[in-house]
């Protein structure tokens, strides 16, 4: 079947939603986004040359607000969650390598 | 006292009245949660001392004379994708299993003003990603009418909650389906309202061109009331539409006026591909409303057969952006030993997401990435115009659209989660809805030869709830179909 996708770009997607799959999950994946992709293009069935995308269905475009500063969320709140931090950050595992001359 | 022969209205005059106090009511629903909870598994959280302290002081406001809300007293669920204050806020998902919001979603401030007491937190597919409540990351919900059987989806432990009688009333949403289905599965009625009714503040997103958040209840009457409570524009969300385009009625006041030259729409082709069952009693509903004084009229809808294939393009595409702030840096779950920054969020993500949401994730991503876009995301936007359209033609001919609401009653615990497809296949009926962000209403209306109830479904143009649940009225009021209740109910 074309259009089929296969295990390479399935490890590629999984890279793009920083998803790191297990190798049963890419062979499952593989077999189910398949089967799921093939059901999809049913759509092409359709001309849609002279139709518009609708990306939603409300009856108003863009809101506006006037720029005041209102109350926010504050620190203490925004990092009550955290499953790491340090003082008033959110902390990580280093991004920059010291050997990279980064 | 008990729950299951009163409807949240009758249950808030009785206690405005001061016949009944909030403490009893929430006395009642704890008792009947006790014993059918460990049976159904509707909830994911229980707010035991919370509820009997605020039951406590509602029934002191009401002593003193202070003004109450519409809901005053009202023991009421909410589905666990809806932010609170208090206790977690799931998603059913294991990477939010311990997140406490710090903000509360618009819905439930506005339930909270209305006085009503949330006594717990629903089972859902996590994210609400799934049509039967399997794909919840924490727990196991069964339908009150047949424990081998599931309650439907995503928000099958609201639906569970209500038709169990463990509360009068609750909260879910619907992005493709999650209200209308799971109700139709438990018997009991479910409104998805217009897109842009009520606000998505708090609600956290899956599809947000398509969710919305709505009442599952007992009654017609009870679903009015909810919606009259949470409808109306909100700052906090953009896309709540504001009182002049579409102003909120008080959806109760006009509900037993039946609606004078009725015409109902049905698209005979489309219906065909549901069971011989459900065949049957919307064919006995269409006779309700001829009884009624309605006139049927035949409709098309050219496109709808292609719902499906639009509806997992344009919801799981809109997934994959949603759930990227899922990175096991901010808030959530977080991998234990991460080799460096990126195994923080591919780590995190993969550990503690479903395989559901793995594979939305997936389609959503490849939708939406280099080179396949046009092809699939764009078109489905396309197919998405030409199904809005549908509807609106359809409106032209008729007030009110009847259809089945999924093509089987509830399925077997297991039966669709090894085929994806043919789980998505499953939400044919409810799933165009959303594409034209229509409203949609599910009432039951009759029982299956194994007793199982099915539902009717209603849709309306786009911001006429204030009509739909008239005409939903003048079917539960010809009917006794709602008055039925699962053996669990006692």
């Amino acid at each position: 079947m074309q259009q089929q996708i296969d295990a390479d770009q399935v490890r590629k997607v999984a890279k793009l939603g920083r998803l790191e799959l297990t190798d049963a999950e890419v062979e499952a994946f593989t077999e189910q986004l398949g089967a799921i992709l093939a059901y999809v293009e049913k759509m092409n069935e359709l001309d849609t040359t002279d139709v518009e995308p609708l990306a939603h269905c409300l009856p108003i475009s863009n809101v506006f607000r006037d720029d005041v500063v209102g109350p926010s969320l504050g620190t203490d709140n925004a990092l009550a969650n955290a499953p790491q931090r340090d003082g008033s950050f959110f902390k990580v595992p280093k991004i920059l390598d010291d050997s990279s001359g980064a | 006292m008990s729950l299951d022969e009163l409807t949240a209205i009758d249950l808030r005059e009785r206690i405005a009245a001061r016949q009944v106090s909030s403490t009893e009511a929430v006395h009642a629903a704890f008792e009947q949660i006790d014993r059918a909870e460990p049976t159904v598994g509707a909830f994911i959280s229980l707010f035991r001392d919370e509820a009997f302290a605020r039951a406590q002081e509602i029934d002191r406001r009401l002593a003193a004379g202070e003004p109450v809300g519409a809901l005053a007293g009202v023991p009421v669920a909410v589905k666990d994708n809806l932010c609170t204050r208090f206790g977690a806020t799931t998603c059913g998902s294991r990477i939010l299993e311990n997140f406490h919001a710090p903000y509360e979603a618009t819905v439930i401030r506005r339930l909270l003003d209305a006085g009503a007491v949330i006594i717990g937190k629903t089972n859902l597919d996590e994210f609400a990603m799934g049509s039967s409540t399997e794909n919840s990351g924490l727990k196991k919900t069964v339908n009150p009418w047949d424990t081998e059987r599931v309650p439907g989806g995503s928000s099958g432990g609201s639906a569970t909650a209500v038709a169990a009688r463990l509360c009068s009333i609750a909260l879910g949403s619907d992005t493709g389906g999650s209200i209308r289905q799971p109700a139709s599965f438990c018997g009991v009625v479910g409104l998805k309202p217009t897109y842009g009714r009520v606000s998505r503040y708090g609600l956290v997103a899956y599809g947000s061109s398509l969710d919305q958040i709505g009442p599952l209840a007992q009654t017609v009457t009870d679903a009015a009331l909810m919606l009259s409570v949470i409808a109306g524009h909100d700052p906090a969300d953009s896309t709540s539409v504001d009182e002049r385009t579409a102003p909120v009625a008080d959806y109760v006041a006009r509900l037993d006026e039946p609606v004078g030259g009725l015409r109902v729409g049905i698209a005979p082709a489309f219906n065909a591909g549901a069971d011989e069952s459900v065949r049957s009693a919307l064919d006995a509903a269409i006779e309700v409303y001829c009884g009624a004084g309605a006139d049927v009229v035949e409709i098309e809808l050219p496109h709808i057969d292609y719902a499906i294939a639009a509806y997992y393009v344009i919801a799981t595409a809109e997934a994959s952006s949603n759930l990227a702030r899922f990175d096991g840096v901010h808030y959530g779950y977080r991998t234990p030993n991460p080799a460096d920054y990126v195994e923080v969020y591919s780590k995190s993500r993969e550990e503690a997401f479903g395989q559901e949401v793995k594979r939305r994730i997936m389609l959503g991503t490849y939708a939406l990435s280099s080179g396949y876009y046009d092809a699939y995301y764009l078109k489905a936007l396309k197919v998405r115009n030409l199904i809005r359209n549908d509807f609106v033609k359809a409106f032209e001919r008729c007030d009110a659209i009847l259809m089945p609401v999924a093509p089987t009653t509830a399925f077997k615990i297991g039966e669709k989660t090894d085929d994806p497809l043919k789980m998505y296949l499953s939400d044919i009926y409810t799933i165009a809805v959303n594409l034209a962000g229509i409203p949609g209403l599910s009432i039951p209306c009759g029982l299956d030869p194994a007793g199982l109830p099915i539902g009717l479904q209603i849709l309306t143009p786009a911001f006429s709830e204030d009509k739909l649940v008239r005409i939903a009225r003048m079917f539960e009021a010809a009917t006794e179909w709602h008055t039925k209740k699962p053996a669990i109910v006692g």
